[in-house]
């Protein structure tokens, strides 16, 4: 079977990536292929990124207050360029309840609030991608 | 339209696709790099190897720019290693490559070694193969950190880059066999830091003990972070490269690389027949004979 190859991305301007690499050592451990892109991508950077590196899995970490326009805006992008269908886009980090319906209907498909374990993400990851692992 | 004629036709998520095809010896991935090996050699390949954390990404981020905003189209294979206990990878090359991960000239993939030694993954040479048919001009191909003897990229790369930095070890190291044998250039990085001139003046020695050189490798001092030096870094890449051509010596190289890529195919395919009927014998590992006499035994009934 192949690993699930999963982007761990940093949208925006914070400078905070202690979450993003807490989870993305917690996936290396879980046997997942993490492409980890470092602080301060913007959402056509990661478009980019998650088209040439065929992943499964966008994983976004936000903390500045920015994930209204950012978030929604990667999904746009993977919808452009036709894969959004075979990734699951998920965001993270310190998101309001009450935007994260609007997030789902934008098409992040979860949303890991600060208190999520890592071991509730990778359960998430594995029970719903969007392609076959085969 | 198939994988490997959209691949032809500059498709860049069939590209992505297809180099994960091949990287998981998925059905049809032979065929699919059989319709594109034609446009192999349409590239030039550049191997940036060194030890971990000398700079070799931040150092390819700058090269790959300098090609990129000239109007070449270039592919990058970065490979990291592979856990040996949960098959995971962190691929963290795109960290300092932030200055070319959105061009659209610029194509980048991360590759685990998936348990591959040498320095690349088993599929990187594959992967290169996609990236050319892609129409990459340049593809650079960044190694794992290597320590002393990982030099698997010497095979594949038509210029080898070596990148040291100041304070991995004394003159000696500069002297053993090993990796310091397969730099075509060498850049000294992190120039800004203490013992840089050091090195630089112990990798120049290094190099003057041997006095027949076709080509001797120039040695540059280089700061990737600032971007000091980078730019002649390429021209002693390019200096190379016009060596390879004009001397004729870039067609041996690649009728090495293509023997050596065969020999690989058929290593692997034999491997794996000898692993089945090896798997299929397990009775006569019970029966008391020593491991050459049933080595023996077994190559005889099988290959003779």
């Amino acid at each position: 079977m192949r690993p699930i190859r999963i982007l761990v991305a940093k949208p925006g301007l914070d400078g905070h990536d202690r979450g993003a690499k807490v989870l993305a050592r917690a996936f290396r451990d879980a046997g997942m292929e993490v492409i980890y892109t470092g602080l301060r991508q913007t959402p056509e950077m990661i478009a980019a990124a998650a088209i040439q590196e065929d992943v499964d899995v966008v994983a976004m970490s936000i903390l500045s207050g920015a994930h209204m326009h950012l978030l929604p805006r990667v999904v746009r992008l993977l919808k452009d360029e036709g894969v959004y269908d075979d990734i699951l886009v998920l965001g993270g980090g310190v998101i309001p309840k009450e935007d994260i319906p609007l997030l789902k209907e934008a098409g992040i498909q979860e949303i890991f609030t600060p208190g999520a374990t890592t071991a509730e993400v990778i359960e998430y990851i594995q029970n719903n991608l969007k392609r076959a692992l085969g | 339209m198939e994988l490997a004629a959209r691949v032809l036709d500059g498709d860049k998520t069939a590209c992505a696709r297809l180099i994960s095809l091949v990287e998981n010896e998925s059905p049809g991935y032979t065929d699919a790099l059989k319709a594109l090996y034609h446009r192999a050699d349409d590239t030039y390949v550049i191997g940036i190897t060194g030890p971990p954390g000398a700079g070799k990404s931040t150092l390819t981020d700058k090269l790959v720019k300098l090609l990129a905003d000239s109007g070449e189209r270039v592919g990058v294979l970065a490979i990291d290693p592979t856990s040996p206990f949960s098959r995971g990878a962190i691929l963290g090359d795109r960290i300092r490559m932030a200055a070319v991960s959105g061009n659209p000239n610029v194509f980048i993939r991360s590759m685990g070694s998936r348990g591959h030694l040498g320095g690349l993954s088993k599929h990187t040479a594959n992967a290169a193969v996609v990236l050319s048919a892609y129409g990459c001009s340049y593809i650079f191909v960044e190694t794992v950190g290597v320590g002393q003897s990982e030099i698997d990229i010497a095979g594949m790369a038509d210029t080898t880059v070596m990148v040291l930095a100041p304070g991995l070890g004394d003159d000696i190291q500069a002297i053993k066999a090993g990796v310091m044998e397969i730099g075509d250039a060498f850049a000294i990085n992190k120039a800004d830091k203490e013992g840089a001139g050091k090195t630089y003046r112990e990798t120049l020695a290094s190099l003057d003990f041997k006095t027949d050189w076709d080509f001797k490798p120039p040695v540059c001092q280089t700061a990737a972070e600032t971007g000091e030096g980078v730019e002649k870094l390429l021209e002693n890449i390019m200096a190379h490269k016009t060596y390879l051509y004009n001397s004729g010596e870039l067609n041996a190289k690649r009728a090495r690389r293509k023997a050596a890529h065969m020999r690989d195919i058929v290593r692997d395919r034999l491997t794996r027949r000898i692993e089945r009927l090896i798997a299929s014998k397990a009775d006569v590992l019970e029966n008391g004979a020593d491991p050459y006499t049933l080595a023996d035994e077994l190559i005889k009934e099988r290959f003779q």
